[in-house]
């Protein structure tokens, strides 16, 4: 280990204000990241049948083409010394002294996030056209798959939290669309409600985060928030920080707002990768890293997400490792995976740069093992039970041996990419946070072990051992179209924790925007040693039980934690009974008291005056001469009370 | 005859128009209650004007007559309105206008 000297330190806090010089050359260019996938969305969904025969190539050619661009944009960015470019496109909202505008901000972090999501989001597309050859509703799918991607590419590209809102909105409703793809079936309509309204939580979150910037700074743009943010008091900046971990939470499905990641696996498997690889669960980790300068002056709220990345990856974790279903195991891998990079993000400096290396990583092995197991799912007739899998390899060899190498890079085994990238952010924890550090470091060191523990459960159930699955299942490899994105997949598994760690590339690279870990760590470090020894253990027990001795057709009874964790560790159960039971209590309530007391109060006094108005009127009788009585009479009492008051 | 006379007649004649206002049914006498009434407002204006030596209320007498002469008109015509499309022209027929 050696320590940075003061003045790096000096000027790893100084590179966190963020300044932005305009775009120049190909970067003028950048609106062609959003126009490219929403011209395909926007075609496919507006034009109809006639669009049917070709959709899926226009929503195959348009990230493929935003991917271009995005290459072009990275190494223009690599060639220049201006590295956080800004494009004006136009103004979107100017009132007062208040105003918003629709740049598009090109920097490290961003392309970082740009290249992932249009080259993974492509891969992903590519294989769809395989998978879903037979949907009859493709078109529509890769339109709104073209609809995620731009949301998304919006959410990283936006330089204001306005704009960054607007795309965050995007996501929501496209992964809303996509998960309730199938919406004939039930399940798939619940799930989708259910992803949108839990993620609702998590943006009101978000929402109060920009009325808070917009009261306390007058501005939502990240260059004058993060300005301000280090004079504006820390209570603001730690109430910011922990309403953006609530945004982060939803869109990332950290405790307490998880329960909708599970239920996402409804969505066709192409869907969930891209959900859980390259979009979508990884805005919140993006929200948190980008938003380093309010955490940076808020260390109750860096603490905050600290402790929610680690509770969250062992959540995910223990879920991950009793599901017998392979995609709902890989989304518990998915919440246990980004609670990491929250982790990451918790520990500030020291674990920015490897959170996003985590993410990076991640998008490649996660989406590899997604799109394995959504080959496997379509060779087994739609069977997604791994205790009716088993000795697959010999059927799907190219599927297995792609799914292996991606195993191997999330168990964290050397050189395989897991290994480079997460050790460094267990290893910080025990650095950070003082004694209460040792207690993330210890629960992150048992996610490694639970992690290798589900992964080699699900390798084994579903490659080795015996057959399991019915007489008239006809196992079989994909096609090419979906072979091959997996092959690239698994070669980026295999080679980019090394490409991003080795030489502090990553580091380097992202230092404008995030600064430099204050401590610097080998590659072989004790907790990560201790990591892979847990690992490796992790990996014998889960032979023992699964490897060793034949795996049930029939789900055992299992101990009381084993059942817990079948049922998403009564995640649904809590939010039931502490939040849908009350709220629904509390409309009851509410309708009562409207039909009764509101209503009540408001009927009585339109009866009375209905009623009174009902006789008065009589007295419009229509005789013109008792009108003139009453005239008469009137005038009469008005001379009489003159008289009176005269007198 | 002292002005006070005057006055009093101008009551009677004013009572006996209020009183044929609201007991007679033919709307020509009512109009005729009517006039009867204005002008004996006229005549308490000029009477009193006299009493006190002011051209004022001599004045006001002649915007009564316009006044009148003016409602005559314009009740007259709505009178052979009704008439023509009712055949009648009692007060107490003309009733469709009511709750």
């Amino acid at each position: 280990m050696t320590t940075l000297t003061g003045r790096a330190l000096a000027d790893a806090v100084h590179a966190q204000a963020l300044t932005t010089v305009p775009a120049t050359g190909a970067l003028k260019l950048s609106w062609l990241l959003l126009a490219f996938p929403l011209f395909g969305a926007v075609v496919l969904l507006v034009g109809g049948r006639r669009t049917n025969r070709w959709g899926h190539l226009l929503g195959v050619v348009m990230p493929v083409a935003a991917f271009v661009y995005g290459a072009i944009a990275y190494f223009t960015l690599l060639g220049d010394t201006n590295r956080e470019q800004d494009r004006h496109l136009y103004t979107y909202i100017l009132v007062g002294r208040f105003q918003a505008n629709v740049n598009l901000l090109i920097d490290p972090l961003s392309i970082c996030f740009i290249l992932l999501i249009t080259g993974v989001g492509s891969l992903i597309i590519i294989y769809s056209v395989g998978y879903m050859a037979h949907d009859p509703a493709r078109r529509k799918f890769f339109g709104y798959m073209n609809l995620f991607i731009a949301s998304m590419l919006l959410l990283v590209l936006a330089d204001n939290y306005l704009v960054l809102y607007v795309g965050w909105e995007g996501v929501g409703l496209a992964s809303y669309l996509l998960i309730g793809f199938w919406q004939d079936r039930n399940s798939a309509a619940v799930a989708a409600k259910k992803a949108f309204v839990v993620n609702r939580v998590g943006d009101a979150g978000l929402t109060l985060a920009i009325f808070l910037m917009f009261s306390a700074f007058g501005t939502v743009s990240f260059t004058g928030v993060f300005g301000q943010v280090p004079s504006g008091g820390s209570g603001v900046a730690t109430a910011l920080g922990f309403l953006l971990l609530l945004g982060a939470c939803g869109k990332s499905a950290q405790v307490p707002l998880q329960s909708w990641l599970l239920d996402a696996m409804e969505g066709p498997t192409p869907v969930s990768a891209l959900i859980h690889a390259a979009t979508m669960v990884t805005a919140g980790v993006y929200l948190l890293v980008r938003s380093n300068p309010i955490l940076a002056v808020a260390p109750d709220a860096r603490i905050g997400v600290a402790v929610v990345g680690t509770v969250t990856l062992l959540f995910g974790g223990i879920i991950a490792s009793a599901k017998d279903d392979i995609k709902k195991s890989l989304a518990g891998s998915t919440m246990s995976q980004i609670g990491y990079m929250t982790l990451g993000a918790g520990l500030g400096p020291e674990g920015y740069v490897f959170a996003i290396a985590l993410l990076l990583a991640h998008g490649f092995y996660k989406a590899g093992l997604f799109l394995g197991s959504g080959s496997v799912i379509h060779a087994m007739d739609d069977e997604q039970d791994m205790r009716k899998y088993g000795g697959l390899y010999r059927f799907l060899p190219v599927t297995y041996v792609t799914f292996g190498l991606a195993y191997l890079a999330i168990i964290g085994i050397p050189p395989f990419s897991g290994f480079f990238v997460k050790d460094p952010i267990i290893e910080g924890d025990f650095t950070e946070h003082g004694a209460g550090g040792w207690v993330l470091g210890i629960c992150a060191l048992i996610g490694a072990g639970l992690t290798a523990f589900y992964m080699t459960r699900m390798m084994l159930m579903t490659w080795y051992g015996k057959r399991r699955w019915e007489a008239e299942a006809h196992p079989h490899e994909s096609p090419a179209v979906m072979v091959w994105p997996m092959i690239i997949l698994a070669i980026g598994s295999v080679g980019a924790g090394a490409f991003l760690i080795i030489n502090d590339r990553l580091q380097n690279f992202l230092a404008p925007v995030v600064g430099v870990p204050p401590v610097s760590h080998g590659f072989v470090t004790p907790a990560g040693i201790v990591a892979l020894v847990l690992a490796l253990a992790a990996v014998g027990l889960a032979w023992l039980m699964y490897g060793r001795i034949p795996v049930a057709a029939a789900a055992p009874q299992g101990n009381p934690l084993v059942t817990a964790a079948r049922k998403d560790l009564y995640g649904d159960a809590f939010n039931e009974s502490v939040l849908m039971r009350p709220g629904q209590w509390l409309t009851r309530l509410s309708v009562y008291f409207d039909n009764r007391g509101v209503d009540g109060l408001v009927n009585t006094t339109a009866a009375l005056i209905g009623g009174t108005s009902g006789r008065w009127r009589r007295l419009q009788n229509g005789f013109v001469r008792s009108y003139a009585l009453s005239m008469l009479a009137g005038g009469v009492v008005l001379v009489a009370l003159l008289l009176a008051v005269r007198l | 005859m002292s002005p006070v006379h005057y006055v009093a007649l101008s009551v009677i004649l004013f009572v006996i128009g209020a009183v044929g206002v609201l007991v007679r049914r033919n709307a020509i006498v009512v109009f005729m209650c009517i006039e009867l009434m204005l002008n004996a407002c006229n005549l308490a204006f000029v009477a009193f004007a006299r009493m006190r030596g002011n051209l004022d209320g001599q004045v006001i007498a002649f915007f009564v007559m316009v006044v009148a002469a003016a409602e005559v008109v314009v009740g007259l015509a709505i009178l052979m309105a009704v008439y023509r499309a009712r055949r009648s022209a009692s007060v107490d027929d003309a009733n469709l206008l009511k709750y």
